[in-house]
């Protein structure tokens, strides 16, 4: 049978990876950099290609295409089809996926350029494209769960790329383990549904509850599990604290990764099971507080932190916080559009902070650098640009989806969290102008023996910055406000029912105006306050943060979640491990086997004694034993 | 001669063999009452193969000469070595696998 052209879209990747995981070693570096983007871009070719040849119909306005590649497992009823899907939804997560992916790795050419294990980088990076490929092609959760896996081993093994470093190794460590509790939600979720639906498929879980197959209980259970899953992959409370950790890792990695792709993931998988969200609003309701708690809560964090990756790390599980608030007030499509236009700007603003990075040598520290502009003709402009996208500024992308989202929330009568939405516009603004004013405004604070040699970075590097900062500006544009018409929005139109927009989506044209002037004005506030804060009265925030220490430590600290954990849960554990360790292995298992060595040395010695040395005594137990053995025969 | 008696016959030549074994003292001898067992074996095979017209076992006779022969000639040789080191062939001089 032939096979479609988006079934082929996770191959080229794949073999990409086991190439570079075998030959890396002994490959040109420019053939390995060439061989890695080149199987990116077949994937977003075929993307491409798979989108535009989506036949028409149905009531989404595009068909959704199976291809079943062989079944899987079956074991009496229960059967897993290693199955593909593509339909509106699969289409937008291949194309953000294959496409970024692209744009990183050419980017990465030049940042990863001076390091050893080049061909070890690629080959992880082409590795996590393939995983992610198929995590949006699956067409059951199973399969689904194959791609998240994998996808979760390509970032622990990027977090630890420089190994060598303590710090890198723990923070992949960490970021594993966290992973895992959600994991295990998402596996729990998966086994609910499987007993309750029978199927663990797209469709069949679909059909399952419209059918009323699954009782409400079972389906607000199993949607619960799947969004502890969900938490656990996209950073959100409380499993958020592997992310700014896992800014050890190479800055491309972090922007592929842990920007714009796997942590969308558990975006992409309740937008997937929106019937099941539907079907159980409790727990939608639940996904949106968290989600909206989580966009609050991460900002805030985000005000005082020092780091450029760090602000951005905690700047993306607030706007991941967006996304869920999304998808859990039912506007599905809202909370995809804002993963869409997210991918853009926040992998812009990663690789820009690359570029700053490369350029100081290695400084992440904003307090050691200031006036950047002037240096960085072309980086500047574009964080430039991502900041203003992210920040909520008009025309510019990041406006128009977290509008939608804002307007959704409170279409679907949830003002609290519409508000809550509000106040994170306006911290984002903050940090993200505190971050742009500090590191490239105001006065030079760069260290004497990085600032003799500032460069702007290679075109291989700035080419990529400039494109993402055209799609930051103009990816807005394909999903209008609403109260332009229905018809305005083309991104919604494309997914249609495959990702469900609210039915009551509308506010009426004043309330819409309003809220677009509200987010405006708070992403005006948000940086006018960081232009007063940064540039005019340089004094005010130390002031500030001296006048109330507590609060300043409690946020440098992230409210101080990681100590907890570590008192909480990391240290009554390693106790217990330590008593078990001290307890039973030593004291039950190592005993018992020294035992076992002892008795059987006694017993060796005893039967020693047969052993007496005089060859006549061997010839009588032969004798003796013949005898024996031939009375037997006899008798 | 009946199966009887050839078996009869084998099985005191046997019985000699063994004795020997236990009453001697020097190695050459006991190997010597060793083969002797060998021969009392095939004594009686080849009367048991009279008694029941079959060749297999005269098939085994063969087999068992050529062990003999195997054995005679690694037999002595350990003999030969046994005395070169030791100066000396009973049986008693030697214990070094006691336990």
């Amino acid at each position: 049978m032939m096979m479609p052209a988006y079934a082929w879209i996770p191959l080229a990747p794949a073999l990409g990876a086991l190439t570079l995981f075998l030959l890396g070693r002994r490959l040109a570096r420019k053939t390995v950099s060439i061989l890695a983007s080149t199987s990116v871009a077949i994937s977003l070719a075929l993307s491409l290609l798979a989108t535009l040849r989506l036949p028409p119909g149905g009531t989404s306005g595009l068909q959704t295409q199976t291809h079943r590649l062989m079944t899987w497992l079956s074991a009496g009823s229960f059967q897993v089809e290693a199955a593909l899907r593509f339909d509106a939804l699969s289409a937008v997560m291949v194309l953000i996926v294959s496409g970024i992916g692209l744009i990183i790795h050419v980017y990465s050419a030049g940042y990863m350029s001076r390091d050893r294990d080049y061909g070890r980088y690629f080959a992880g990076l082409n590795l996590f494209t393939f995983a992610m490929l198929l995590l949006v092609l699956a067409d059951n959760l199973v399969l689904m769960f194959v791609g998240w896996e994998g996808v979760g081993l390509c970032s622990y093994l990027l977090i630890g790329f420089w190994f060598e470093k303590p710090s890198a190794a723990a923070a992949g460590k960490k970021a594993f383990l966290v992973n895992r509790i959600g994991d295990a939600g998402f596996v729990l979720g998966i086994l609910v549904l499987l007993s309750a639906a029978g199927t663990t498929s797209f469709a069949g879980i679909a059909e399952a509850v419209s059918n009323g197959r699954i009782a409400p209980a079972m389906a607000g259970l199993a949607a619960l599990l799947l969004f502890v899953g969900a938490a656990g992959k996209s950073a959100q409370i409380p499993l958020h604290i592997w992310l700014p950790d896992a800014m050890e890792g190479p800055t491309p990695v972090s922007a592929l990764i842990h920007a714009a792709t796997m942590v969308t993931a558990g975006v992409y998988m309740i937008a997937r099971m929106n019937v099941l969200y539907a079907f159980a609003p409790g727990a939608g309701r639940i996904v949106a507080v968290v989600g909206a708690l989580t966009a609050v809560y991460a900002g805030t964090i985000a005000l005082v932190q020092n780091d450029i990756k760090r602000v951005l790390a905690y700047s993306t599980i607030s706007q991941l916080g967006y996304m869920f608030l999304g998808c859990g007030v039912g506007a599905y499509a809202a909370g995809i559009f804002h993963l869409f236009t997210h991918a853009f700007f926040k992998s812009l603003l990663f690789l820009a902070a690359g570029s700053v990075i490369h350029a100081l040598s290695g400084e992440q520290d904003i307090r050691r650098m200031g006036g950047l502009r002037k240096h960085l003709p072309i980086t500047a402009p574009v964080f430039f640009i991502g900041a203003l996208a992210i920040a909520g500024v008009p025309f510019l992308s990041g406006f128009f989806s977290k509008d939608a989202i804002l307007v959704s929330a409170f279409a679907a009568g949830f003002p609290f969290l519409g508000i809550l939405g509000l106040a994170g516009a306006v911290l984002t603004a903050f940090y993200m102008f505190r971050l742009v004013f500090l590191a490239f405004f105001g006065e030079e604070r760069i260290s004497p023996e990085n600032k003799a040699h500032v460069h702007e970075s290679p075109s291989i590097m700035t080419g990529p910055l400039v494109v993402l900062a055209a799609g930051s500006i103009l990816a807005g544009y394909l999903g209008l406000p609403i109260v332009l018409g229905e018809k305005a929005n083309l991104f919604f139109r494309f997914l249609g029912l495959v990702a469900p927009v609210l039915d009551k989506g509308h506010l009426g044209p004043a309330a819409e105006w309003g809220l677009i002037l509200a987010s405006a004005a708070s992403a005006a506030f948000g940086i006018g306050l960081a232009y007063l804060l940064y540039i005019r009265n340089t004094a005010l925030p130390g002031r500030w943060a001296a006048r109330r220490p507590g609060l300043h430590k409690l946020l440098l600290h992230g409210y101080y979640v990681d100590e907890f954990y570590d008192a909480a849960i990391v240290a009554p554990l390693v106790r217990g491990s330590e008593s078990v360790y001290r307890r039973f292995d030593l004291e039950v298992i190592d005993a018992s086997l020294d035992g076992a060595a002892k008795a059987a040395g006694v017993f060796g010695k005893a039967a020693a004694i047969l052993q007496t040395g005089w060859v006549k005594d061997y010839a009588l137990a032969f004798v003796l034993g013949l005898t024996l053995l031939v009375g037997a025969l006899l008798v | 001669m009946t199966t009887a008696a050839v078996v009869g016959l084998s099985l005191v030549l046997f019985v000699l063999g063994v004795v020997a074994f236990f009453v001697k003292k020097d190695l050459l001898t006991q190997f010597m009452a060793v083969e002797i067992m060998l021969n009392a074996a095939n004594l009686a095979f080849l009367g048991l193969a009279r008694g029941t017209d079959r060749l297999d076992a005269q098939v085994i006779i063969f087999l068992v000469m050529t062990v003999a022969a195997a054995e005679a000639a690694v037999g002595l040789a350990i003999v030969l070595l046994v005395f070169r080191r030791k100066k000396s062939i009973r049986t008693e001089d030697f214990r070094t696998l006691r336990g």
